[in-house]
């Protein structure tokens, strides 16, 4: 069947030649993967093949806009093409409940990436295996001069990063930066390679509560196209990452898709489901939603995320509150600073800040190399500036471990 | 005349407007005790865990009696852990108990609201619980040391008024320690008719953070929580569905 998503700008040869040879099965679990009991997945994916975009109207959206509680139903509407043309109305209506449940407060935080080796061979991420960059991974007393550097600037939430390799960053040496960041930082949270709810259990104790996991796409023959090795493959084994985080006793968990990879409609409708059918199960979850789109890559400065402009953006990040007002709605620096004031001021209400996704250029001169290019490069003082000249409350913790 | 205050721990309070926490800034503290004339301002321990750039416990004025509340806690374990290190960082016993575990509406969860009143009632904290109007639970609380009790109104933030109105009415009847009511209120009649209700108190936030000129509308709530007192002091008339006659048939009979 032809592909109507298919985003050149992310394949090369390489690519191409392996996806030929190495097809492991993407549905079915390694042996050391815990496996939950659970149809969380089955539902996702029924509500994301059901909808058919095209049947929604102008009368649907309106609906769907004026409406007090929106349905499931309501957010296919919002996420349709024909809710589009209500762009300045739902953005309104986005920011009415982005300050009825947040005010104008706009959490900060900063990523801290750890290492960039990686067993994963996903062909439109820069730290892939076989991308050719500069690997390196953070000592003990190299992270510890990052979390000082990080610190001194007055942020108090971190998010620790790793490429996804279990061998090179093992769940003991992440479990140490735990420890050690709950010393500099009030929140610790993670995105790293999933893993198993006992060890998401360990990672709590050391001191981490957040743990974030992009699905990248919710589109499984998609998804098994794009991700040839690795763990990550494992479809199935990502999607139930957050459930396997909230057992393992973290406060909360987040999601995404990274728009662009394939029909973007479809993965912010399944993103949406999986953030709100898992917050049914788990009611005290605490939940969060980025919304990234595709970036260059090192040896890719092709990429782009095919037709999510910023006006198709707007429209997903207010969707995602509409739908889901109480959710925190995460905007990285994929984005510049122009679309990431916009966003903070109507819809999205976290945002981070001093970033760096190269290893070791927080503290000293940059070991390794970067996941993808940033576009906002302000640096902390310049975001809380300009975010307080918008009428913004810049806050740097809003949390307590207990 | 007698001054007409209320009592909370060892505390009197005159002011029966509490600025909640939630949508904090500081032109809505300043609001609040100037024009809201506040002398309890409750403050989230997780928001003010030390540290932050625009620390929020500088701009709180001395006279004012800062409540920590333990928004955060998912049972009672936490609540109790929360208010321990509140106590340490704010140098007070007062402590608002919010138990929740549902982030999406926000309900207390009653039944650990219970337990943490208990114990730190014991240890010496002024206990303040945030509660669903619930008439067993509330006694509950009294038995177990609360301070005073707190309903909502209806859901945090929700600005949706006194949703519950008669379940609160049945506790300001039955309950014999002060009842503030909290959450929900979105507008000065709505505060002005909790204290018309016989409420000792009222919480308000999101109504002030989110109105267009927040100094004007703390005033507004300053009037109207003044003028439910005073109405509620006063004695209100009966409510009849039919006109009566000032001057009644009957009014000619002499013994």
């Amino acid at each position: 069947m032809e592909d109507r998503f298919f985003n050149a700008s992310i394949y090369d040869r390489q690519a191409q030649a392996y996806a030929e040879n190495c097809r492991a099965d993407h549905m079915t679990y390694l042996p050391s993967m815990e496996i939950l009991s659970s149809d969380l997945l089955a539902q996702v994916i029924a509500g994301r093949n059901a909808c058919c975009w095209e049947k929604y109207t102008s009368a649907d959206v309106q609906k769907a806009l004026y409406s007090n509680k929106r349905s499931i139903e309501d957010f296919m509407a919002l996420l349709s093409p024909a809710a589009l043309e209500y762009l300045e109305e739902i953005a309104s209506a986005a920011q009415k409940e982005r300050q009825r449940y947040f005010g104008n407060s706009v959490n900060f935080f900063t990523p801290l990436y750890l290492a960039n080796y990686c067993e994963n061979y996903c062909i439109y991420c820069g730290f892939n295996c076989h991308n050719k960059i500069k690997r390196a991974k953070l000592t003990n007393e190299q992270m510890e001069r990052e979390m000082q550097a990080i610190a001194a600037t007055g942020l108090q939430e971190v998010l620790l990063l790793t490429g996804e390799s279990r061998k090179m960053s093992d769940v003991q040496y992440i479990g140490e930066a735990c420890k050690m960041a709950s010393k500099y930082f009030k929140v610790v949270g993670l995105e790293i390679y999933p893993v198993n709810s006992d060890e998401y259990r360990y990672l709590h104790q050391c001191g981490a509560d957040y743990v974030t996991v992009f699905q990248e796409t919710y589109n499984s023959d998609k998804y098994e196209k794009l991700h040839l090795a690795g763990h990550k493959r494992i479809f199935p084994y990502r999607f139930y990452t957050q459930e396997r985080a909230l057992l393992g006793g973290m406060r909360g968990v987040g999601f995404a898709a990274l728009l662009g990879l394939d029909d973007f409609r479809s993965d912010a409708l399944a993103t949406g489901l999986h953030a709100y059918l898992l917050q049914r199960k788990y009611p005290h979850a605490e939940i969060s939603i980025s919304c990234p789109r595709l970036r260059p890559i090192i040896n890719n400065d092709r990429i782009e995320p095919l037709n999510v402009h910023e006006r198709q953006l707007l429209q997903i990040v207010c969707a995602y509150r509409l739908f889901l007002p109480f959710a925190t709605i995460v905007v990285s620096s994929r984005e510049c600073a122009r679309v990431r004031d916009n966003l903070m001021q109507i819809a999205a209400n976290k945002i981070s800040a001093g970033v760096s996704t190269g290893i070791g250029s927080h503290a000293a001169s940059q070991m390794g190399d970067e996941q993808f290019e940033i576009a906002d490069t302000r640096s902390l003082q310049e975001i809380y500036a300009a975010l307080t000249e918008r009428g913004l409350q810049p806050v740097m913790a809003e949390y307590v471990y207990v | 005349m007698q001054k007409d205050c209320f009592k909370l721990g060892d505390r009197e309070f005159t002011s029966r407007f509490i600025l909640g926490s939630g949508k904090y800034s500081l032109n809505l503290i300043r609001a609040a005790v100037e024009e809201a004339g506040a002398e309890i301002i409750t403050l989230a321990l997780r928001r003010a865990n030390g540290g932050d750039m625009d620390n929020i416990l500088d701009y709180i004025p001395e006279n004012v009696v800062l409540l920590p509340n333990t928004s955060g806690a998912r049972n009672a374990e936490e609540a109790v852990r929360i208010a321990r290190m509140a106590r340490a960082l704010c140098h007070t016993d007062f402590v608002k108990i919010e138990v929740i575990k549902d982030s999406r509406y926000l309900l207390p969860d009653n039944y650990e609201t219970v337990k943490a009143t208990e114990i730190l009632a014991k240890e010496g904290f002024t206990v303040m619980p945030y509660m669903y109007p619930d008439l067993q639970c509330a006694r509950s609380l009294r038995d177990a040391g609360a301070a005073c009790i707190m309903p909502l109104g209806a859901p945090i933030g929700s600005n949706k008024g006194l949703v519950t109105r008669e379940f609160i009415q049945i506790l300001i009847d039955e309950i014999e320690l002060p009842v503030i009511v909290d959450a929900g209120i979105g507008r000065p009649s709505q505060a002005c008719e909790a204290m018309e209700m016989g409420a000792a108190a009222v919480m308000v936030n999101t109504a002030i953070a989110s109105s267009g000129n927040i100094p004007l509308m703390a005033a507004a709530f300053k009037n109207a929580v003044l003028a439910g007192r005073q109405a509620y002091l006063a004695g209100l008339g009966a409510v009849s569905s039919i006109a009566r006659a000032s001057s009644p048939l009957t009014g000619f009979l002499h013994d």
